[in-house]
């Protein structure tokens, strides 16, 4: 919003200049944003808060002004010829609630015709364009004093009168800027005798409007409901300049100041008589109750002990009356001026207090406390899972909270009774879901590195995502881990490579599966459990063959592996991507696991090495087992060391040497107890359709 | 001639005063002549190898053959020549750290290509300029970071740390926080809302919360005073993106509530928590702003972290800052008594108690702070960009 300095200081002696009036101005929050131009022509760009109509205007700042620079606040007087006393303009309110107050002034053969230079100028410094002087006194006014008015062409008024009522469902009106709207029974008119001429408080109609030809005039000051106002200008898409201030309260008391002053503008540029006196119809009395001031509040409020004196000499700068009430002293009864609105409890004079004599005047304190200090129930464990992710590589990403649709039904968990979440108001086909997945915003950032050649990838992300489950809205928390394929391959590090065979796609593909899937477990293990599993039971969205779901003592805590080739090929990926989704919800349930110490060995260990065949299909978990099931208590370590596929193996086997590890705690291992326990480890192998290398 | 093992038969002390003495000239004479790894595993080994070293030979020779008057003698002499002959073969690697000299011209330094090449051939050393081998380590997000870190100065303050969720009510976002309906403040947060909610009363109705301060709220229904909270949280507007506007962005809120908490107090725990973020050096000041929610309401500014203050970088003017030296920074104030109205009944009445509240964007923060000039740069998860503020 824009203001001229020159137009302030018509109403205020300020001896201070531009720069620091606009300093002034902003420390007691009439914020000035910046100056342009210079001289008399200096404006002033405002941000008033939506608070203060009462300060959207020149005089309202000049009263800012004088209080803050203690100076006399000059009033405006409208100078008018007496009129002769004719039957007033019949005004008729039907809707008093909503028109407490409606004034008006009638106007007789005038001319229109551009407005006086300085008076044109000053609205063009404001970026206002001229119109005619009629219709500029009333934008002068609305600059000037804040209150915004409407001039009616009188001898288009049918039925010569003006009747506030609700509009008719269906009734039409062709506002000011040329559209016909359709009104309903909730909007709220200015009418004639026969149709409505202006949308109340927003915008006057074009039907009646100022035209060369006018030759009468009426003047419309009225004091709107802010409610009706402001459901009438989201209505229609009508922000005005008028609907801006009545829907944050409007003066009403200067319903007859201004309407004067637009008679007085309109008179002194274009001639003409004043038909009779005002008509002002107050419909409802609008009281502002008088508020209690405690000075034993300000302090409680403010930390400051100020003197009340002070306090006082504030308040009245800005126009509020105290007078002394109470026995004990320390107490005032205030009253609010009209324009003040916003003022109508204790504390809002206590900021009116505070705002003028300078919030970086008040001591800076530092208040005790007794209360306790908690954290998150789950602070720790997410922080567990995000170091680790860091100390992995993963880089911390954010993606956007939403999704689209065609997403939302490709990776949404079908969990029971789930719904997605889709907005109302959406910026794009693209963002108009609520994510119900972490995957597709991680594709999307890994896409964008792939587009950059930035090859090796690897992201992370912990953020919830949003459902509806049986009605109730949910915002799980999940963590996703994204990495392209070459990122993957390159943390192999050498000496864990256990497919020596890696010509073969099928061996590159299990040890670049093996690499990510350590990650997940990396990102795993802090959790309290006892047994890890992995099953195939993946999202259609990962590779049949190469993704896996980590189950926690039975209960499925991730998925992960490598992306579905279709899914490369629609997102554009240009590289095999793998992809981790982990429910932290239950993983927080469970909780970190508490390190326990086990005493280190004294004895030393003996390893012994198998090597067999074994038929694609079977996995290593089924020779893990079937070991396991032999219940070989100095059994410390069975791990598989190299994998081998060959012509001489045969299609459709693999070769593999497994290593076992004995150890005791309480002795030193026998030849012959170790020879005995390696047979039953064959046996266990040949027993799930191992065959014995030679 | 090499030094060889004599036998003894003589083991008067004056012998072997004499055997101690030509083995010693010996032991020094051959370290001296150590210069390389080669040579040095050489000698060890000659001398101190288990198999027929030195120090095995005289073991053997001059101590098992001792008769039994002079064993004491000779046990003490192997001994003493034991640990003579273990500190000079482990003294003779001080070659490593010696300097080297030009032999053939004292005083004049040798040149540095042939420093290189000797250490090379007789080191074994390598070029530790090349660069080293890193493992990847990732980076956190530096609007999280931010976040953390903001969090962090509070928690130290006593503050503890409060959430809550993304999608909320038109009652905790507005209606409790003091935005009535059909209030023109609801127009300065832009809100995206949950469709399908008309049917419902306007307070149960869904939307993404515009801004953390729903918490407060919600910790003031769980806790009774005094409390201390700081909320660190994901909001949304609707905001076309744009290089500083995105639909989602971050806060951080915090909210002291006592019998005792007054506007200085707000400015005290203000200033300080922003001389722990950004530096001793940074002062702050308050200006009067307006949100429902608090009253008196402030903007807080700091004083420029980036130009120091002085509006200018050098003879450019400082563009953070828009060169007035001071960065807005935050939104806060006293707690309206009709939010306390919302949560009376658990011990929040405003004649009795009083509070501040604050809030800021960490995103805005981050940009300023890294001197990052699109916001979108953020939320793309490019690794260029991330892995600088690893």
């Amino acid at each position: 919003m824009k203001l001229s300095s020159n137009w302030i200081r018509d109403f205020v002696d300020l001896s201070v200049d531009d720069h620091r009036l606009a300093e002034g101005l902003t420390a007691v929050g009439i914020a000035t944003e910046g100056i342009s131009g210079s001289g008399a022509d200096t404006v002033f760009e405002m941000e008033i808060g939506t608070n203060r109509p009462d300060a959207m205007n020149h005089y309202g700042v000049a009263r800012e002004a004088a209080a803050i620079y203690e100076v006399p606040l000059k009033a405006i007087e409208p100078k008018l010829p007496s009129a002769k006393s004719d039957a007033p303009f019949p005004i008729t309110i039907e809707e008093p609630a909503l028109c407490p107050r409606f004034t008006a002034r009638v106007i007789r053969g005038t001319h229109i015709k551009p407005s006086p230079e300085t008076i044109a100028h000053r609205l063009q410094l404001l970026d206002q364009r001229p119109i005619s002087n009629a219709v500029d006194a009333t934008n002068y006014v609305l600059w000037e004093i804040g209150k915004p008015t409407h001039v009616y062409d009188h001898d288009l008024l049918e039925g010569g009168t003006l009747i506030v009522r609700m509009a008719r469902n269906g009734e039409k009106l062709k506002t000011l800027d040329g559209v016909e709207r359709i009104l309903t029974s909730e909007d709220l008119v200015v009418a004639d005798g026969k149709k409505a001429v202006g949308l109340a408080g927003v915008m006057g109609g074009f039907d009646t409007m100022i035209t060369e030809k006018t030759k009468n005039i009426v003047i419309e000051s009225a004091w709107w409901d802010p409610v009706t106002v402001r459901k009438m200008s989201r209505r229609h898409g009508l922000h005005t300049d008028a609907s801006h201030r009545f829907e944050r309260g409007a003066d009403f008391e200067s319903t007859v100041l201004s309407c004067d002053r637009v008679a007085e503008l309109i008179l002194q540029s274009g001639g003409g008589k004043l038909q009779g006196d005002p008509v002002d119809v107050v419909a409802r009395k609008m009281d502002q109750a008088l508020i209690v001031l405690r000075v034993a509040e300000v302090w409680r409020i403010l930390g400051s002990k100020l003197k009340e004196a002070d306090m006082l000499r504030i308040l009245k700068k800005l126009g509020f009356e105290c007078v002394p009430s109470g026995l004990t002293g320390g107490q005032f009864d205030v009253r609010v001026p009209s324009w003040r609105l916003d003022v109508e409890r204790e504390i809002d004079l206590i900021e009116e207090i505070a705002r003028l004599h300078g919030y970086d005047k008040f001591e800076n304190t530092l208040p005790a406390y007794s209360g306790a200090v908690v954290d998150l129930p789950h602070a720790a464990a997410e922080a567990t899972v995000r170091k680790r992710a860091l100390a992995l590589g993963y880089n911390e990403a954010i993606s956007l909270t939403f999704i689209s649709h065609m997403d939302a039904e490709k990776f949404s968990a079908s969990a029971a009774g789930a719904k997605v979440l889709e907005l109302e108001n959406p910026q794009s086909d693209e963002a108009s879901v609520m994510r119900t997945s972490l995957a597709p915003g991680m594709l999307d950032r890994l896409a964008w590195n792939l587009n950059r050649d930035a090859e090796n990838v690897r992201l992370f992300e912990m953020a919830q995502v949003y459902m509806s489950v049986d009605g109730q809205r949910t915002e799980p928390k999940r963590a996703c881990l994204g990495a392209t394929l070459a990122a993957v391959k390159r943390s192999l590090p050498v000496g864990e490579i256990l497919d020596v065979s890696a010509s073969e796609s099928k061996g590159e593909a299990a040890e670049a599966f093996r690499a990510f899937k350590g990650d997940v477990e990396n990102l795993l293990a802090p959790f309290a459990g006892k047994n890890l599993s992995f099953d195939r039971q993946t999202a259609e969205y990962f590779h049949p063959g190469r993704s896996a779901r980590a189950l926690l003592d039975g209960a499925p805590v991730a998925q992960f592996g490598q992306i579905h080739p279709d899914v490369v090929t629609a997102r554009r990926l240009r590289q095999d991507v793998f992809l981790a989704e982990l429910d932290l919800e239950s993983l927080y349930e469970r909780g970190l696991r508490e390190p326990l110490y086990t005493p280190l060995p004294k004895y030393p260990a003996v390893e012994r090495d198998f090597s067999f065949i074994f038929a694609d299909g079977l996995s290593f978990e089924e020779m893990r087992r079937s070991v396991a099931a032999a219940q070989l208590n100095e059994l410390r370590e069975f791990k598989p060391v190299e994998m081998f596929r060959s012509k001489s193996i045969g299609a459709g086997k693999y070769s593999i040497l497994l290593r076992a590890k004995f150890q005791s705690g309480e002795r030193t291992l026998r030849e012959e107890e170790v020879a005995q326990w390696s047979a039953r480890i064959t046996a266990a192998l040949l027993a799930v359709g191992g065959t014995q290398r030679a | 001639m090499a030094y060889t093992v004599p036998k003894l038969t003589d083991y008067s002390e004056a012998a072997l005063q004499r055997a101690s003495d030509d083995l010693l000239s010996a032991l020094a004479e051959e370290a001296a002549a150590v210069k390389d790894e080669n040579a040095l595993k050489i000698f060890r080994d000659r001398w101190m190898a288990r198999k027929n070293g030195v120090l095995t030979q005289i073991n053997d020779l001059w101590l098992k053959g001792a008769p039994k008057n002079a064993k004491r003698a000779a046990g003490q002499l192997v001994n003493n020549l034991k640990t003579q002959v273990e500190q000079k073969v482990d003294g003779a690697k001080s070659w490593r750290l010696a300097p080297i000299t030009n032999v053939e011209h004292p005083g004049v330094e040798v040149p540095s290509a042939a420093l290189e090449s000797y250490a090379h051939e007789k080191l074994g050393s390598v070029d530790i300029t090349l660069p080293g081998i890193r493992r990847p380590i990732g980076a956190e997000h530096p609007i999280l970071r931010t976040s953390r870190e903001m969090v962090a100065v509070f928690q130290k303050l006593g503050y503890s740390v409060a959430d809550g969720p993304v999608i909320e009510t038109d009652y905790y976002n507005f209606e409790a926080l003091n935005f009535p309906p059909n209030h023109p403040a609801r127009d300065t947060q832009d809100t995206l809302f949950i469709a399908g909610q008309l049917s419902k009363p306007l307070r149960e109705r869904l939307l993404l919360r515009t801004h953390t301060s729903p918490v407060q709220i919600r910790t003031m229904e769980k806790m009774r005073p005094p409390i201390r909270i700081v909320i660190p949280g994901t909001v949304h507007r609707n905001d076309p993106p744009d290089a500083s506007h995105s639909p989602m962005f971050h806060q951080i809120e915090g909210l002291a509530v006592d019998t005792n908490i007054t506007f200085g107090d707000l400015k005290g725990t203000l200033d300080h928590a922003m001389k722990e973020f950004f530096g001793s050096s940074v002062k702050t000041s308050f200006r009067p702003s307006f949100f429902p929610f608090t009253e008196p309401s402030a903007e807080m500014f700091v004083s420029c972290f980036i130009c120091g203050g002085s509006g200018k970088r050098g003879s450019d003017p400082c563009r953070p800052c828009k060169q007035s030296g001071w960065i807005e920074i935050l939104g806060c104030g006293m707690v309206d008594p009709n939010v306390f109205d919302f949560v009376k009944d658990n011990g929040y009445d405003p004649k009795k108690v009083s509070g501040f509240a604050f809030g800021m964007g960490a995103d805005r923060i981050a940009l300023l702070k890294y001197g990052v000039e699109d916001l979108q740069l953020f939320f793309q998860g490019d690794v260029r960009f991330l892995q600088q503020f690893g």
